[in-house]
């Protein structure tokens, strides 16, 4: 059967967020039933792609983050934008270790989790204007825990 | 977040309970600095069998403890992580620094 969803979140680029989104992500992927493996890639991914835009993408002022989940059978499309300050060089950004704020204690690591726990990472992004992530994972197989 | 602690045998022990992400970080980080500023102990393990979740957020606040307890040559080992937490450690060769022990 075919199974079709859509969420849409907008919220601020607030910290304290960032559990409510990924947990929000998450239950929203259940009726695929997705292992807890996968729950937890996705919730990781999620959390990594929103403190970008919570640290980064807004870093004096707090803005919108906007998330929009669709389930496409067995696909989980997620995407995450802001309408920050952009990443002007995304291949830098993207290499393990590397921090735009190397004081800050970051770890730099944000882009690699995300792409080791997701099947696809695209970036896209552009400066004073904001940034994109969208993220895929693709599910094994297809049982489908809603309809039957 | 929450983190409880305490030292036997010189041995500094420490639980991290609950969510360590953007949000939580702050508080961890004041938290662990205070705990570790009592420098009766001479070796830290931290206990993450009450660790729910983490992200590379938590990396950053761990690398930031050892970087601060390494100038006293005191050494950070890990023990009980989640399958999901042990992800992220063999991903950003955390281990290397803060060995695993069970």
């Amino acid at each position: 059967m075919n199974y079709n969803n859509e969420l849409f979140l907008k919220f601020k680029s607030l910290s304290e967020n960032e559990g409510f989104a990924r947990a929000c992500v998450a239950s929203f992927c259940l009726p695929l039933n997705p292992s807890i493996e996968v729950i937890t890639d996705i919730k990781t991914a999620v959390s990594e792609a929103v403190t970008n835009c919570v640290v980064h993408a807004y870093p004096n002022k707090v803005g919108d983050v906007e998330i929009l989940v669709r389930l496409n059978n067995n696909q989980i499309y997620i995407s995450i934008k802001d309408y920050g300050v952009g990443i002007s060089d995304v291949l830098k950004a993207k290499e393990p270790f590397y921090t735009s704020k190397p004081d800050s204690e970051r770890s730099g690591m944000g882009f690699t989790v995300m792409e080791s726990f997701m099947d696809s990472v695209v970036v896209n992004s552009e400066v004073n204007k904001g940034t994109e992530v969208v993220l895929v994972k693709n599910l094994e197989d297809n049982k489908l825990a809603v309809g039957g | 977040m929450n983190i409880k602690h305490r030292i036997y045998n010189n041995t500094m022990y420490v639980m991290l309970i609950g969510e360590l992400d953007e949000y939580s970080a702050g508080y961890a980080r004041t938290n662990l600095d205070q705990i570790f500023s009592e420098r009766n102990f001479n070796q830290v393990i931290i206990d993450l069998s009450e660790l729910e979740f983490m992200d590379s957020t938590g990396i950053g606040v761990l690398i930031g403890r050892y970087k601060k307890l390494k100038t006293n040559k005191v050494p950070i080992y890990i023990c009980n992580p989640s399958n999901h937490v042990e992800k992220i450690f063999q991903m950003t060769g955390l281990y290397e620094i803060m060995p695993k022990i069970s």
